[in-house]
């Protein structure tokens, strides 16, 4: 695999739930970037607040639109982007592979007409163009795929691929203000109100442990177990999609295919059956612990310690142990 | 209120899917059922339109062999028709091909609403219903876990990364929705049999006027170059719970100097 460094990589951006900085899948993709492109150019929106934190972790501009309060960004953004993509056509156009990010990445490949390489896990540069790398059937098995047609690649990049580099005493992304396009009509949407939720004290992406809690509790009210032992690990507590579809549990907690992506040094899954789409967003943890009382179920198969017993009888006893220390 | 639904249509997902060694295609079993994922799209479907008070509901899919078991249980549930795009020369399409096939049918079926699950089951790349709505010139609403139409305005809780935003959006917009939003009936024995009689329309890819060549595997414009296996995790030690299960753990929490 040949060494080959592009010239220029355009990176999406989204900015972090209080909109002053730049969110941390969007770093990380900035600190990847670099490591293929002699210049990383990045996009978003309402970009003022955003370009210290851009710049910091290596962008040279930051080309921005503006979006009016109650607009969703996805369509203005993905109009703004083509537009810029047209004027000045970058090598690679990296999407953090988020909710917006998706969004944003689909009209993108309708405006281009150039399909999106998805699930993106990691990247190599080859002499034929960046080559990504996609974890299919839970991880097991790892395709390789390029793009083949005309013009830059699309990919939609998984969060955790990179890992955000933050090149201290660079200064600020110099701010690029691009044109609102005509939205034909895809920008009917109105946002009435957004609910951002109380931050927890140990976020979910960052989390050293992670103590999340499936099925297998049984109730609603078992996920106190879940929560107090994470209180007693400074850990994270996480979910399955099974329980936060229940509605057990919000959205914020979900680990997987469809929520967060973890690497902690420690994931302990308590009830977890471990679908595919709850291992592909925990699998790359350091240490797995899995308590589960179906001795087939398939989180045991990457588990470095399993627990074949009923959660809510173990959790209680590993509680006491840890407070009796 | 006429509502069309996205309706994908996947090997039993009981049978594991394998990649052919030679084209890293998937290998599809016989047996092709409803992606589950879809079942929610339906319920909503359905809901929305009954709550309207009139209208119909239009299953449309695609496929490349011909398959129409997935629609007989999205019919049995209530829909009442399907518009299945059936081609061989679609077998390897890539999801922005998809969306270009299913917006050409969808223009056939004129829907007041579109309505599709977030993703596949078996795909997941999640792209295809924005796509659909971007071809189609229409708004999208997508990761809904509520919607509701009233007097022609949808409005929908989304989950976005940050937690969730209330949207509010005039017909007609794409909504894509999660599992779990709502909880899909079962078909009833009657839904079952009155399945059989209600009509799946077949169109080809030449029949929505779409080049052959802008689908299937010569039409995609990105290539899978190699499949591997990724080397296991090294198995891990397995402890049935006697009582004393939890001392494991504590060890190596120890190890691991967490407490």
């Amino acid at each position: 695999m040949a060494n080959v460094l592009l010239s220029r990589i355009l990176v999406l951006l989204e900015p972090s739930g209080d909109e002053r900085i730049i969110a941390s899948s969007s770093a990380e993709l900035l600190s990847g970037a670099r490591q293929f492109a002699a210049v990383v150019d990045a996009c978003s929106w309402n970009g003022s607040a955003l370009a210290a934190t851009a710049g910091r972790y290596g962008a040279r501009r930051l080309l921005s639109v503006q979006v009016a309060e109650g607009e969703l960004p996805e369509p203005v953004a993905a109009r703004a982007l083509a537009a810029a993509i047209w004027a000045d056509p970058p090598d690679a156009i990296l999407v953090p592979h988020t909710n917006r990010g998706r969004d944003v990445a689909a009209r993108l490949s309708v405006l281009l007409d150039s399909p999106v390489l998805t699930n993106v896990v990691g990247l190599e540069m080859s002499d034929e163009g960046p080559v990504s790398l996609h974890a299919v059937f839970g991880g097991e098995t790892v395709v390789r795929a390029r793009f083949t047609g005309a013009g830059p690649g699309l990919f939609l990049v998984r969060p955790k691929t990179f890992a955000a580099v933050d090149e201290e005493g660079a200064g600020k992304a110099e701010l690029v203000n691009l044109e609102t396009g005509d939205a034909t009509g895809t920008d009917r949407v109105r946002v009435v109100s957004r609910h951002v939720p109380q931050a927890d004290a140990i976020a979910l992406d960052d989390a050293a442990v992670v103590v999340s809690g499936g099925r297998g509790l049984g109730s609603a009210d078992n996920y106190a177990l879940v929560e107090e032992l994470a209180a007693l690990l400074h850990a994270a507590s996480g979910a399955s999609r099974a329980i936060v579809d229940a509605g057990w549990v919000s959205y914020s907690h979900q680990v997987g295919q469809t929520g967060k992506v973890v690497k902690p040094d420690l994931y302990i899954a308590v009830g977890i059956s471990g679908a595919l789409q709850h291992r592909v967003g925990m699998k790359d943890s350091k240490h797995i612990v899995a308590i589960n009382s179906d001795p087939d179920a398939p989180i045991f198969s990457i588990a470095d310690l399993g627990i074949v017993g009923d959660a809510t009888k173990v959790l209680p006893r590993l509680i006491a142990a840890i407070q009796s220390r | 209120m006429n509502v069309a639904v996205l309706v994908k249509q996947i090997p039993d997902p009981e049978l594991l899917p394998a990649l052919d060694p030679d084209t890293f295609r998937m290998v599809r079993g016989s047996g092709f059922v409803i992606d589950d994922a879809d079942r929610y799209g339906v319920e909503v479907a359905l809901s929305l339109r009954d709550a309207s008070g009139g209208g119909e509901v239009t299953a449309v899919s695609m496929t490349p062999g011909g398959e129409t078991g997935g629609l007989r249980a999205a019919l049995a549930m209530g829909v009442d028709k399907a518009l299945v795009v059936s081609d061989t020369e679609l077998a390897g399409t890539d999801a922005l091909s998809t969306a270009k096939v299913l917006a050409a049918a969808l223009a056939r079926v004129a829907p007041d609403l579109v309505i599709a699950a977030t993703e596949s089951t078996d795909g997941y790349t999640g792209t295809v219903p924005v796509q659909i709505a971007e071809l189609l010139g229409w708004p999208s609403i997508s990761y809904a876990t509520t919607v509701a139409c009233v007097d022609e305005l949808v409005s929908a809780t989304r989950q976005t990364d940050a937690g969730t935003e209330d949207v509010e959006c005039p017909l007609p917009v794409v909504v894509s929705v999660t599992a779990g939003i709502v909880e899909p009936r079962y078909p009833s024995m009657r839904g079952i049999m009155s399945a059989k009689s209600k009509p799946i329309a077949t169109l080809s890819v030449a029949d929505l006027g779409i080049d052959s060549g802008a689908v299937g595997a010569i039409g995609a414009r990105q290539a899978v170059i190699s499949a591997t296996v990724a080397p296991p995790r090294a198995g891990g030690v397995i402890v049935v719970d006697e009582g004393d299960a939890h001392e494991h753990i504590i060890e190596l929490l120890a190890e691991l100097r967490l407490i």
